[in-house]
């Protein structure tokens, strides 16, 4: 049973249907390829990233969040015209954090949710900017400002897919 | 085991990591040619591109069924509006048919090649890469369709981007706004040559151009047709912003002109064709002609070639291809007018607008019956004169120093000179009259526009040798630009016969020989051209007590 910093001794794992395990994050990866058509400005936000993170919170299994942000990551590299594995190796590395983290504090409410998804977002950022310069050697420029900016912006969004998420998870 | 047991999320993390990586440097080292991960690329892109065309097709539908059914206020309106836009168009069409039949002689004339754009496939934007940093999207069409990688993509405002990767039955497209694309750019007015490339914040920014030129902002930016893909003179976009960059180039922000952020339909140039430019000879309509058919015109009057009674009345040259341009300066009887016709000589318009005033009866201007001898000489350069009125005014406007000088011999010398015309005594008609005009040209006292009229002016011949050397060059250009509103009265009143008169006015200037080479050339038919020859000559001088 794993210690936790929350009050209780113990935290809850969930799971996912297989239906949902496969749908959501295509869904989430369509809405991304579409949306930005109509909204030219959604481009800031990360919807895989976002169930990445909430897949991974909710199961607490890092080798599921891992695997889960390996995939999703390399179907959305698939979608760009960029070397497969930039997304792959970021949200491989969020969500072994993100599922790494969900065991040790509870991710239950909104506020962690919120400063949670801020982080991974940063720190998927960090790893995707450090492997396109370093590996692809792609010309990148890093601005804090439009990167917390778009944080934030993620992260609010991140609440209302993280209670979509809550509706669908199943308790183990 | 039991360390692997200890550390296996660790471990499982390391060696996913690890696969990935080295998968990218696999990627980085290859070319897109031998693309090892094209069979991901097909699986992602064959799941997600069904339900983007799905939706795609049920917006259309909605759409259509919207605005073909429901939504149709306005459209008469609309039509009317298109109409006339269509009309617009039309003229401009034809005068911009002009000008590339034009660039394309000058164009033969130095072997140029032409891109010429020979195929283009349209194609509805289904998706986008949905990254930020990869600033693509996608198109229905694909490989099934013949679609290549490197082709063009453009819409109506200007270029998009170009296919990078092609599918069965989609493709991705590179936005031009991608750090990674590059096009070979120019700007429109001073001709300076960069690379146009989008940076990671997604604006667009032309490099490569030394930071030493002036660039304008405003100024339009084209594609060169440097690299290959897209063809030259593609609009690309404004500049927007320029600042000094590094490595000595400028830093040329650009706004593209194709609205990226909200692309609907593009067009893939699927074809290019490269070959020499001819010519086409066989324009069909200028954009005067046009213009012409719509000006109102005087009724036809049947008699207004052959009613000159003269009998040896300078036939008309060679008809003109456009009767209302060659007709007016013939049409300006009095020294004002014609000078008015040199200008006007290459601009059709203002031949129409003086072709209208020489309607009126005033055109007819006083002026010594003697003029009328200078007729065959002067008629004869014109009408062997080039087609356009620019050209034969050039000749006619030098010749006055001869006429001068000939003015004084006897007419009969002159009369004795042929005609191009094939009429060599032609008597003063009204064609006649107006070829008259270039041979003294200098009698500007003659004209009603001249105020300085010499009491020799108003003998007719001897006026027309006194007032030559007199007064022959130097009032040229005081009677062209008093040439507009003095002559109509005085020229009617001084003079009662028009014949005689035109032929007297015109000898006012060099400028009268544009209107005399027109005359020349008009078509006898046209009822404007034939407003002086419908009054019939009449050989009696003009009273030496003229108030003129």
């Amino acid at each position: 049973m794993p210690i936790t910093y929350t009050s209780g001794e113990q935290v809850e794992v969930y799971r996912f249907s297989p239906f949902a395990t496969i749908s959501i994050p295509l869904a989430a990866i369509l809405l991304q390829a579409i949306l930005p058509r109509y909204l030219h400005f959604f481009t800031i936000f990360d919807l895989p990233l976002l169930v990445t993170i909430g897949f991974a919170t909710a199961r607490r299994n890092p080798l599921a969040g891992l695997l889960t942000g390996c995939l999703i990551g390399i179907f959305q590299d698939a979608l760009t015209h960029q070397p497969i594995g930039l997304y792959g190796i970021s949200k491989t590395v969020v969500g072994f954090a993100a599922s790494s983290l969900g065991i040790k504090i509870d991710v239950e409410n909104s506020g962690a949710r919120f400063l949670l998804t801020i982080l991974f977002y940063v720190v998927h950022e960090v790893v995707y900017f450090m492997i396109a310069r370093g590996l692809v050697g792609l010309h990148m420029e890093w601005s804090w400002p439009h990167e917390i900016g778009s944080g934030v912006a993620n992260a609010a969004l991140g609440i209302f897919v993280y209670a979509l998420l809550d509706r669908v998870k199943q308790r183990t | 085991m039991e360390v692997f047991g200890r550390y296996r999320n660790l471990i499982v993390l390391v060696g996913v990591l690890f696969a990935q990586i080295l998968g990218l440097a696999v990627q980085v080292r290859r070319t897109t040619d031998t693309e090892p991960t094209r069979l991901i690329r097909i699986w992602a892109v064959g799941s997600v591109s069904p339900l983007e065309k799905g939706l795609l097709w049920f917006q259309n539908s909605t759409d259509n069924i919207w605005h073909n059914y429901f939504y149709l206020r306005g459209v008469r309106a609309e039509n009317r509006e298109l109409k006339h836009e269509i009309e617009q168009m039309r003229l401009e069409q034809v005068r911009i048919t002009q000008d590339a039949d034009q660039a394309r002689r000058l164009q033969a004339l130095l072997a140029f090649k032409e891109q010429f754009i020979s195929g283009t496939l349209a194609a509805q934007v289904i998706g986008s890469s949905g990254s930020e940093l990869s600033r693509s999207v996608y198109i229905d069409k694909g490989e099934r369709d013949g679609l290549k990688p490197d082709m063009a993509v453009l819409t109506k405002d200007g270029i998009v981007g170009k296919v990078l990767r092609v599918y069965g039955s989609t493709a991705l497209v590179l936005l031009i706004d991608d750090q990674t694309s590059g096009v070979g750019s120019l700007l429109e007015k001073s001709r300076l040559q960069g690379i146009l490339r989008g940076t990671p914040a997604g604006a667009v920014v032309l490099e490569k151009v030394m930071s030493d030129e002036t660039v304008p902002i405003g100024e339009q930016v084209v594609t060169s047709g440097g690299d290959g893909i897209f063809p030259k003179g593609l609009p690309v976009g404004t500049v927007t912003g320029v600042s000094p960059g590094s490595d000595l180039f400028l830093n040329i922000r650009v706004r593209p002109a194709a609205d990226l952020g909200r692309l609907e339909e593009v067009l893939v140039v699927t074809k290019v064709d490269e070959k020499q430019a001819e010519p086409d000879e066989t324009s069909p309509m200028r954009a005067v002609d046009i213009l012409a058919e719509r000006l109102p015109t005087v009724p036809p009057k049947p008699d207004a070639t052959s009613g000159s009674p003269a009998p040896g009345a300078v036939a008309p040259g060679p008809p003109a291809s456009n009767g209302v341009a060659s007709s007016s300066p013939a049409m300006k009887p009095t020294g004002t007018n014609s000078s008015g016709s040199t200008s006007a000589a290459p601009k059709p318009v203002a031949s129409n607008s003086s072709t209208l005033k020489s309607g009126s009866p005033n055109s007819a201007a006083p002026g010594p019956a003697a003029a009328n001898t200078f007729a065959p000489k002067s008629a004869a350069p014109k009408s062997g004169a080039a087609k356009t009125g620019a050209l034969t005014s050039v000749p006619s406007a030098v010749r006055p120093a001869n006429s001068n000088a000939t003015a004084s011999q006897p007419a009969q010398h002159l009369r004795s000179q042929p005609a191009a015309t094939g009429k060599p005594n032609a008597p003063p008609s009204a064609a006649s009259a107006t070829a008259g005009n270039s041979a003294p040209p200098k009698t500007a006292g003659s004209s009603p526009s001249a105020k300085p009229v010499t009491p020799s002016a108003r003998t007719p011949g001897a006026g027309l040798a006194s007032t030559e050397t007199k007064s022959a060059t130097p009032q040229h250009d005081p009677v062209r630009k008093n040439a507009g509103p003095t002559p109509p009265t005085k020229a009617a009143s001084a003079n009662p016969s028009p014949a005689t008169a035109a032929g007297a006015s015109t000898t006012n200037s060099t400028a009268t020989n544009s209107a005399t080479s027109s005359a020349a050339k008009k078509p006898p038919a046209k009822p404007v051209a034939s407003g002086a020859a419908t009054h019939p000559p009449k050989p009696q001088p003009v009273p030496e007590d003229s108030p003129q």
